[in-house]
């Protein structure tokens, strides 16, 4: 089915976002389809949590608009934003857990509140368990999110964001500060989360080897392990990258339109493939 | 007309502050009728704000009650009236330094310890997830904080008023040689309902400024972890300097009443 004959699930069109008249976003437009993968590249500072938090309804756009699976959050009062945000995931920068529960309340924590949701109490237990155990920190219940070490508090986060099942996840930098095999373990999450439940995926990162993974590799069920896509799988992984700077979209493409460009910026951002 | 648009400049910061406060506040007073109502957390916060400022506010009331009955007794000594240093102490407690004195004491105490904290979740994302995660986080963070700030300051005032008249008992009796029974009567007989309803109105007005200028501050903190001293420092300032304006305006309203 083209691309253009359906409705998008996030769609950004000509949006401003400012903060004390400094432009955060300037004139952002860009639309992700059910199933698609977007790489969010940038320097610090060039807006990209913005979007994300933007495309939540956490910031109110000064022009332009935001839709989220088909409704206009500028026209949403914060009550009927909760509704849209029950099915967008989000894994914050720093995980944002809540310091003051256990990991099993941190994970629990959006099917007890979330109103559209409607879990009944007997199954919040079993369904945190399994968000736990697909990110492989069953034994951790009990603990407190200062008991844990970094990446776990960043799987954690994860199964926070997928309890619920939502068909958008967003995640911001979820590989910043951690060493090289802990960010595999976590991009190899994503990825997985991405295949196994055809999630729409909005990845933001600095680190483009984050980006070829996920747009390259693949999760296969029967072995538990990333592998590389075929060239038929590649399409169907549907990954675009778009590179940020001082608020404006300065790209958007597929990964070997990236590697082609001649612009400085977005060739910083560039490790090309062997 | 450049002067005028400075002016206009400096003036747009601080009212648009006042106006978010206001906002806050607002929107706290109707969270205290609408759904979720946070039971828990109120319990929480009423254990945290009242139970843990116990110790402080028992500290307070008995030095303060036991120095005015001190230096009250050297004042009425000199008309021969020592026998009255429970009225003086008593209305004097009751009135003004109870609440005062027990406001400021869990200003410090709990503005700072709610801006802290909320400034901290603030810097650390936890408030933005709190909203992605489907919770208003004035009904989960503001609301419970100004409930158990204006069921327990008065409690804590009450309290604080006994403990501050015991102290000056203790001076009275074995230090003026008044008699237990002259000094408790004193201290009854001097109090009038007046005494006791600003004695009470105060607190509860001061509940909210204590609870609310400390989730203002701690809400819009900005900045990391120095924001967050920042935050706490401006909410103790802020709420001590307000609890001793408000405390002029109340004092003057009864005041007037009395003369009438």
């Amino acid at each position: 089915m083209p691309e253009q004959s359906r409705d998008p699930i996030l769609k950004f069109d000509k949006v401003t976002v400012t903060f004390d008249d400094v432009r955060a976003l300037s004139d952002v437009s860009f639309e992700a389809f059910e199933g698609d993968t977007r790489i969010l590249l940038g320097a610090a500072g060039s807006g990209k949590t913005v979007l994300l938090k933007t495309a939540l309804g956490l910031l109110r756009p000064e022009s332009g608009s935001v839709w989220v699976f088909g409704k206009d959050l500028s026209r949403l009062h914060e009550e009927e934003l909760f509704e849209i945000r029950s099915r967008v995931g989000m894994l914050f920068q720093e995980s944002a857990l809540f310091d003051s529960l256990n990991i099993e309340e941190n994970v629990g924590y959006p099917l007890v509140n979330q109103k559209s949701i409607q879990c009944p109490p007997e199954e919040v237990r079993p369904r945190v368990e399994e968000a736990l155990r697909f990110v492989e920190l069953e034994g951790t219940l009990e603990k407190f999110p200062s008991e844990l070490s970094g990446g776990m508090r960043r799987r954690a986060a994860i199964a926070r964001a997928v309890v619920t099942a939502p068909p958008l996840l967003l995640y911001d930098s979820p590989t910043a500060g951690l060493d090289p095999i802990t960010a595999h373990t976590i991009i190899a999450l994503i990825v997985k989360e991405r295949d196994l439940n055809n999630t729409t995926t909005l990845l933001v990162t600095h680190r483009y080897q984050d980006g070829n993974l996920v747009a390259n590799f693949r999760y296969n069920p029967e072995s538990g392990q990333l592998e590389p896509a075929g060239d038929g799988q590649k399409s169907e992984l549907r990954t675009r990258f778009m590179v940020m700077r001082e608020g404006q979209l300065v790209f958007e493409g597929t990964q070997e339109e990236l590697e082609a460009s001649k612009d400085p910026y977005v060739t910083k951002f560039v490790r090309r493939r062997e | 007309m450049y002067g005028a648009l400075g002016l206009l400049d400096v003036l747009k910061g601080p009212v648009l502050a006042i106006q978010e406060f206001f906002l806050l506040t607002g929107r706290a007073l109707r969270n205290v009728i609408r759904r979720p109502h946070y039971g828990d957390d109120i319990f929480l916060q009423m254990d945290i704000i009242g139970v843990g400022s116990l110790p402080i506010v028992v500290l307070t009331g008995f030095f303060s009650g036991a120095v005015m009955a001190l230096q009250m007794s050297r004042a009425l000594a000199q008309y021969g009236q020592v026998g009255r240093t429970g009225q003086v102490v008593s209305i004097t407690l009751v009135r003004e330094l109870g609440p005062v004195l027990t406001a400021l004491m869990v200003a410090g105490r709990n503005s700072s310890g709610i801006a802290s904290e909320l400034g901290s979740m603030k810097v650390t994302e936890q408030i933005d997830a709190m909203r992605a995660l489907g919770t208003d986080p004035n009904q989960k963070l503001v609301m419970p904080r100004m409930v158990a700030a204006a069921t327990m300051l008065p409690l804590l005032t009450i309290i604080s008023d006994f403990i501050g008249m015991f102290g000056g008992w203790i001076i009275s009796v074995f230090l003026l040689n008044l008699t237990s029974q002259q000094y408790w009567s004193s201290v009854w007989r001097a109090l009038e309902w007046s005494d006791v309803a600003q004695g009470l109105l105060k607190p509860f007005v001061f509940a909210f400024v204590i609870s609310l200028i400390g989730c203002y501050y701690g809400l819009r903190t900005t900045g990391g972890t120095q924001g967050v001293g920042r935050a706490t420092t401006q909410a103790v300032v802020a709420a001590s300097v307000l609890i001793l304006a408000l405390d002029f305006f109340f004092s003057k309203i009864f005041v007037s009443q009395a003369a009438r």
